[in-house]
């Protein structure tokens, strides 16, 4: 009975963390607003307003998409208590690489993406195996080796996109994957429920891996074993190798699956809008995947509504320059105060928790309640 | 607690023995020889690759060398400063972004000095920022520094929309053109800014700082068992805000010093991942003053060597092929030598000689990565020697160890 409420309390703590962030950083927003001569609540009228529209919804459901997929990534190696800051580095890479492949290929449909896709995952997927194999042969920490990667991935695509600009004397991007490895837009979804979506958006028809990923994600840590020795590996790594899961095994598993999935990140963009890849590609979702896991708690739906919160921000972010209300940056601003709103947030209310549990259990047996406060 | 693990300078040896062998041991000694040898491999490579290049050991190059290792210099000693007291700063990058901006601000409000000094204040908050998140609310310290790294550049972005739009020559992504530090005429290197100098005489401060003062001593005590030190009284929260805060400081420096002495002028991203390899700079110098400066003109001397000589790059990968070498060989020669060891340096050395052999230029980009690369071959290669704070990256809380 106690428990009960008490684990109720604890979901209840759960929603509120994130949902007092985001109402902090609002706040902090409105502050940088007023200190800089705009009106906050036009800026948040205005963005309200836009972004409620069908066409922006789908904006921001077309930016969600990758940043979900980017925060399954990042939260596969989390639960392993892995920080996978590559995620950037083989997002990119597995982009540039999977494009080229797929401009010099000509296959039927879905075979075409297909191909496509294998190659995104297998690229990312070697990417991220470089600082796993580091790892447990030598000790290196993954968090210096991805950043490292990271660099030499990214410049190394600079490299060959600029190299294509010498030869080709105009644009630095590669050719045009054929028609068959377009993935279509999924409109139709939509305009079941809704009026018809105008001006040329597409919803991308990547919604669907990225519910895939998402369910395959859960399905693996809560109903397999090897979801099971992972987060047991995650929890406390010696008892894990103690009851008989190889630790190493497991780093090599989960970041390398976590790479796989990073390969994906790009593909959204180019199979469902740009067909290329190019300097219109965006980066920086490696980094935006961390905020959205920790915000999402590593919870596949959680994510959902991270992915969701960012994907809106950046989707309604450009009315405010229309408008004339704000800078559309205080998005970025927004979403770093979220973060931190919501971290802080997550440490203080896990440290109580574990306060109370080790209380909890220190009723229980009263004779050795001394000894359990003295931890070494 | 003992003394002998918080003081690692090196042991006194015997008096009245000189053998080579032991002068070896000895750190003063085997620098300048490293030096020497490095400077005569440069003309070796020189007279091979003629008359490709002659800007690899030139008086000019050497000052570009200083110029451009400034950053990555300072940037290096504020990831030390951080980690000695037990926190891991990969917000280096973000905090110098902000260096940037406030530097370009300020000396543009108030002249390059002043300007020098809000751009470090204006790290100063970045790094406050990551110590209240990391040390009074016990965040992980990569997941406050990515959220650093994040917002930074939004931050600045907005501001200069908000205050450069105003200016003559400014925008949202740049700033009016701002004056430099004076600066000071010495032999071989040319013109040398002040705040090169101010720079490098932070190395054996920092050095005296962190290894013969008291506030040095409970810092460094922070960042290797926090425990240890909370028992003797050292109030840990307080080193460890000390810290990062002086980190945060080091790299806005960094930021402004890239503004006022080495393009002038603040442009949207101009740091270019420079907060990274500082990182990877303090790394490869074992987290230790001396060590970070040489990996600072090292891949200064790359950053440096980039824009004065294209074809120097080229023949700079000669250079590469020597070193790893020498890696072989001495892998070779020792007992525990492993296959991989021995093996990997040689494959990529004769990789290198391959490229060399094949191509005429280096992509542009090859250099800007030399530092990550060789970090990440220093990591491999030597880990064992390498020693980084032990209580680095642990969060730590008073009265539950």
């Amino acid at each position: 009975m106690t428990a009960a409420r008490r684990s109720r309390s604890e979901l209840l703590l759960g929603f509120a963390a994130p949902v007092a962030a985001v109402l902090i950083a609002l706040v902090v927003a409105s502050i940088v607003l007023m200190i800089s001569g705009s009106n906050p609540l036009d800026a948040w009228a205005s963005m309200w307003e836009f972004g409620t529209r069908l066409e922006t919804s789908v904006d921001a459901i077309n930016r969600a998409v990758p940043l979900y997929i980017a925060g399954i990534a990042v939260a596969l190696g989390f639960r392993m208590n892995l920080f996978n800051i590559g995620v950037e580095g083989q997002y990119i890479l597995a982009a540039l690489v999977a494009t080229e492949v797929g401009t010099k290929i000509d296959l039927p449909g879905p075979l075409h993406v297909a191909v496509i896709v294998l190659v995104a995952m297998s690229v990312g997927a070697a990417w991220a195996a470089v600082p796993a194999i580091l790892k447990v042969t030598r000790g290196v920490n993954e968090v210096i080796a991805t950043i490292m990667l990271n660099a030499i991935g990214v410049s190394f695509v600079a490299a060959e996109l600029l190299g294509r600009w010498d030869s080709a004397g105009q644009d630095t991007r590669t050719a045009d994957i054929g028609e068959s490895g377009h993935v279509p837009g999924i409109n139709w979804l939509l305009e079941i429920f809704t009026r018809d979506v105008g001006k040329g958006r597409e919803l991308y028809g990547f919604l669907f891996v990225a519910i895939a990923v998402g369910i395959g994600y859960h399905v693996l840590l809560t109903r397999t074993v090897f979801g099971y020795d992972l987060r047991a590996s995650g929890a406390n790594p010696s008892a894990a190798e103690a009851s008989g899961v190889p630790s190493k095994r497991m780093i090599l598993a989960a970041m390398i699956g976590s790479g796989a999935i990073a390969g994906l990140i790009g593909l959204p963009d180019i199979l469902g809008e740009l067909y290329h890849y190019g300097g219109d590609f965006s980066q920086g979702l490696g980094f935006l995947g961390i905020a959205v896991a920790l915000l999402g708690r590593n919870h596949p739906g959680g994510i959902v509504a991270a992915a969701l919160i960012f994907g809106y921000l950046d989707a309604s972010s450009p009315i405010l320059e229309v408008e004339g209300d704000a800078p559309r940056e205080i998005v970025t601003i927004m979403k770093g105060v979220i973060i931190f709103a919501a971290v802080v947030a997550y440490a203080v209310t896990e440290r109580s928790r574990r306060r109370r549990q080790v209380a909890a259990a220190a009723d229980a047996v009263p004779t050795t309640s001394t000894e359990i406060g003295a931890n070494p | 607690m003992s003394e002998r693990g918080l003081t690692d300078a090196a042991l006194p040896g015997s008096p009245g023995r000189v053998d080579l062998a032991h002068l070896w041991k000895q750190r003063w000694f085997r620098w300048p020889v490293f030096a020497l040898g490095g400077m005569i491999v440069l003309q070796l490579v020189e007279w091979i690759a003629d008359p490709e290049s002659e800007e690899l050991l030139s008086g000019g190059q050497a000052g570009a060398m200083l110029r451009w290792s400034v950053p990555l210099l300072l940037a290096g000693l504020g990831g030390m400063f951080a980690e000695r007291a037990g926190i891991v700063n990969i917000g280096l990058e973000g905090m110098m972004v902000l260096g940037t901006w406030f530097g370009a601000w300020g000396s543009v409000k108030y002249g390059p000095v002043i300007g020098t000094a809000i751009g470090l204040l204006g790290g100063a908050l970045g790094g406050l920022l990551h110590a209240i998140a990391t040390v009074s609310f016990g965040v992980n310290h990569i997941i406050s520094a990515v959220a650093i790294n994040i917002m930074a550049p939004g931050v600045t972005r907005f501001l200069a929309d908000e205050i450069f739009s105003g200016y003559a020559g400014g925008s949202i992504s740049q700033s009016p053109r701002v004056a430099s530090f004076g600066s000071v005429e010495l032999p071989v290197l040319d013109r040398v800014s002040w705040l090169t100098i101010i720079a490098f005489a932070f190395v054996p401060l920092a050095w005296y700082v962190l290894w013969r003062t008291r506030f040095g001593l409970r810092l460094r005590a922070a960042g290797e068992h926090p425990s240890a030190g909370d028992s003797l009284g050292v109030n840990v929260y307080r080193y460890q805000y000390a810290g990062v805060v002086i980190s945060g400081a080091l790299a806005g420096l960094a930021g402004s010093f890239i503004v006022t002495e080495l393009t002038g002028i603040y442009r949207e991203g101009q740091t270019n991942g420079r907060g990274f390899i500082g990182l990877a700079t303090m790394i490869f110098g074992n987290w230790r003053p001396g060590g970070t400066a040489l990996g600072a003109l090292l891949f200064g001397y790359a950053d440096g060597l980039q824009l004065r000589d294209r074809d120097g790059v080229h023949a700079l990968l000669l250079v590469g092929v020597v070193v790893l070498a020498v890696l072989a060989l001495r892998r070779a020669l020792s007992p525990k030598r492993t296959v991989v060891e021995v093996g990997l340096p040689a494959v990529i050395a004769t990789l290198i000689v391959v490229w060399y052999l094949l191509r005429d230029t280096v992509p542009p980009t090859f250099n800007q990565v030399t530092p990550h690369i060789l970090t990440l071959v220093v990591l491999v290669f030597s880990a064992g020697r390498l020693r980084p704070p032990k209580g680095a990256g642990q969060i730590w809380r008073k009265g539950e160890h």
